[in-house]
């Protein structure tokens, strides 16, 4: 069988990137971080190639963290499993609207 | 271990990957005499750019120095100028100081000789002369610190950051330890990332490189946010947004991947050339593909290696461009644009250094002549010159 994976890039990451073409609710994926594979989460929504699944929880206005760093903050609290995106999180930088 | 290409030496000790001659407007209004030319005449390449007139006089010699620079380009052999007569460009100066790098310059000027048909049929003479005295240029064999390579993603996903950018600074990094020349730009793709860049300047993030990253990056960001507007959709792009990426600090984290890891020397303007710069630099430039390959080739390099996920089919006139491809599904849809695959790094069958390697052999590769897709297919018009102030 295939393995349904997302790449956990830096270990202060609370999101990772799935990297199968059919992530839906329930679907397990097997986490995989520098240090070979790790452990499994379950998507809680259909999550697109390429795109962000929460590693943990995250409460509303806390930094999403991906490469080790910040790559903005969460609009809503965030469960683990979830998929995250413009829908749930915000750029805080080029923001000629704030 | 020495790596070396076989070039085309230039008068100025440069050593070119292509032999062209240039046909170059010093202004908008010349593009159609310009065009027909180019179609005419074997050999030739054109720089079909929208500027050179009713600018304002900080941007008519932005245009001016980078048609220079563009001009002392190592893969160009020749130059033929096409001037109208009026522009705001200083043509003089360009057919000066492109005269004084040793090349062959010719000009013609289309209000002077009467006209579209006479000046074509003057620029046909010129270049047909150009093309047969560079037609005798022999490629000879240097070694491989006399290449600038310049690098740029476009078209990106989330795979860029994971794979394609990784693999460009696995060749970064090899390359400015050869002793060779590596550009990056896209100083809007740094937003987020800018102290991750400051702090690998030379001399530190306080010192004069690591203040200048910070200056452009914020004089960027000002430009964007005068605005007042969220600059998402923008940058990210759409097509960015569909593939994952979810801001433009998500967006630059992945973007300065394919920077490498060696120090960062300076900071070069937009229309400057790289002439006795060596190691790895930043030239300030915005992300959109015409102005950015403009700005990289106007860098004096041979070749851009470029990473997309999406996929992005641009080239530029005289400069190859070698196109890495992080998404191994937009590599089997879009193999015909694509010259490597670095989605078998997210499928896990390859390394980044397996992959870094095989990009490495196709660059001395391409080097030495064989085509990349984009030139093989004739998709190489993404020029134009990146300008800061309005059209009046």
């Amino acid at each position: 069988m295939e393995v349904r994976l997302a790449l956990w890039v830096n270990d202060k990451d609370n999101v990772a990137t799935v990297f199968c073409n059919d992530a839906a609710g329930g679907t397990e994926l097997t986490l995989r971080s520098k240090s070979g594979a790790g452990e499994q989460i379950t998507a809680a929504d259909s999550i697109p190639y390429g795109h962000k699944i929460a590693v943990r929880d995250i409460r509303k206005g806390e930094h999403i963290i991906k490469y080790g760093e910040s790559i903005g903050a969460a609009s809503t609290d965030i469960r683990r499993g979830d998929y995250v995106h413009v829908h749930n999180m915000e750029a805080l930088r080029g923001r000629g609207d704030l | 271990m020495s790596y070396s290409f076989y070039g085309y030496k230039r008068p100025d000790g440069r050593y070119g990957a292509r032999n062209l001659v240039a046909v170059v407007p010093t202004v908008i209004c010349t593009t159609d005499v310009a065009q027909a030319i180019v179609r005419q005449v074997q050999g030739t390449c054109g720089f079909f750019h929208h500027q050179g007139c009713c600018q304002l006089p900080l941007d008519l010699k932005r245009v001016t120095d980078t048609l220079i620079s563009l001009g002392k380009g190592p893969n160009v052999a020749g130059v033929l100028l096409v001037s109208l007569g009026c522009e705001g460009t200083d043509w003089q100066r360009i057919m000066d100081e492109l005269s004084a790098t040793g090349k062959p310059v010719e000009i013609i000027h289309v209000q002077e000789l009467g006209g579209t048909s006479r000046a074509i049929q003057e620029g046909i003479d010129k270049a047909q002369k150009l093309v047969m005295q560079a037609s005798g240029v022999l490629r000879e064999e240097c070694d491989i610190s006399n290449l600038v390579m310049s690098i740029k993603c476009g078209g990106s996903d989330t795979t860029s950051g994971m794979a394609s950018n990784c693999v460009i600074g696995y060749v970064a990094d090899k390359l400015v330890d050869l002793g060779a020349t590596v550009i990056f730009g896209e100083t809007t793709e740094f937003l987020g990332g800018e102290h991750l860049l400051a702090r690998r300047a030379v001399g530190g993030e306080e010192g004069p490189v690591g203040q200048k990253i910070y200056e452009i990056v914020n004089a960027m960001e000002q430009r964007a946010k005068a605005i007042g507007c969220d600059m998402r959709k923008g940058q990210p792009t759409p097509g960015n947004i569909a593939g994952g990426l979810s801001s433009i600090e998500e967006k630059s984290l992945g973007a300065i991947v394919k920077s490498g890891t060696r120090p960062i020397q300076g900071v070069l303007e937009y229309p400057q050339h790289a002439a006795g710069c060596k190691g790895l630099w930043i030239k300030d430039t915005p992300g959109r593909e015409p102005e950015i390959l403009t700005g990289m080739a106007a860098t004096g390099a041979q070749f851009m290696m470029f990473s997309t996920g999406r996929g992005a089919p641009q080239g530029f006139p005289s400069m190859p461009v070698i196109k890495i491809c992080g998404n191994p599904n937009t590599y089997t849809r879009m193999e015909n644009d694509m010259d490597l695959n670095a989605g078998l790094i997210i499928t896990g069958e390859k390394s980044i250094e397996q992959v870094g390697e095989e990009a490495f052999e196709k660059l001395i590769r391409v080097l030495n002549g064989e085509m990349t897709k984009n030139e093989a297919i004739g998709y190489f018009s993404a020029i134009d010159i990146h300008c800061l102030g309005p059209v009046i």
